[in-house]
């Protein structure tokens, strides 16, 4: 399941209902993504989120997709929030359940490496300095192309 | 033909404008001729595309490379890299 929402999230509710009473389930992997307040060196006040609705849900849909293929996950959730953000504010939770922890732990870093470089959201910080949207890092296409030669 | 194009984060502030209506003449028929026509307008688009490194492309919400096709009534998208997560 994808969602893109303005709210903040309740993790383990979202956890319990990703579950959903599931006795296949075995593992469940999280990752949650928050705002930092140091950027580039800066003091970031507020960060503002802009997608592109209707393509950002295909594209999380298409990133589901691609990792139900390659591993035996039994469920995905990505939930990522849009609007104004302040530092410590969770932005994104990628949640994968499987029988086993193995599957669920690289499901679930493989699906935040093709969100990084795949979905379409822009930042813009906040900082003394003027407001500024953020560049993208070579760091996080590095991350996503490990994907390529892995099994 | 007929394209709506849609504009995004810092493009979008350059050109002052996310979506636009357009009437292409016919020999626009990829993303790169497109955004060749869509620069020689002049500004601010022709500004917002050569300050703005690295526009990315999407037709019909898919992304595209320079020498993808448009189809007519096609919604094509241009932005910088992403940066969520």
């Amino acid at each position: 399941m994808v969602r893109i929402q303005r709210e903040p999230f309740d993790v383990s509710a979202e956890l319990e209902r990703l579950r959903g009473g599931d006795p296949q389930v075995g593992a469940v992997a999280c990752f949650i993504g928050v705002v930092r307040d140091l950027s580039e060196g800066d003091r970031v006040a507020t960060i503002s989120l802009e997608h592109y609705p209707g393509m950002t849900e295909k594209a999380l849909e298409d990133i589901v997709a691609q990792a139900r293929a390659r591993w035996n996950i039994r469920d995905v959730l990505i939930i990522h929030r849009i609007g104004e953000l302040h530092p410590t504010d969770p932005i994104v939770l990628v949640a994968v359940t499987s029988a086993h922890r193995g599957e669920a732990f690289e499901a679930c870093e493989f699906v935040m490496d093709y969100l990084k470089t795949d979905a379409p959201f822009w930042k813009k910080e906040a900082t003394p300095a003027g407001a500024r949207w953020v560049d993208a890092r070579a760091a996080d296409d590095v991350a996503r192309s490990r994907w390529d030669t892995k099994r | 033909m007929n394209l709506t194009i849609l504009y995004f984060a810092a493009l979008r502030e350059r050109i002052g404008l996310a979506r636009e209506e357009c009437v292409v003449p016919a020999n626009v028929t990829t993303v790169a001729a497109l955004k060749d026509w869509i620069v020689a307008r002049g500004a601010p688009w022709s500004e917002a595309f050569s300050t703005v490194p690295r526009v990315r492309t999407a037709v019909n919400q898919s992304m595209a490379g320079p020498e993808t096709s448009l189809p007519d009534r096609a919604e094509v998208a241009f932005f910088p890299p992403v940066t969520g997560g």
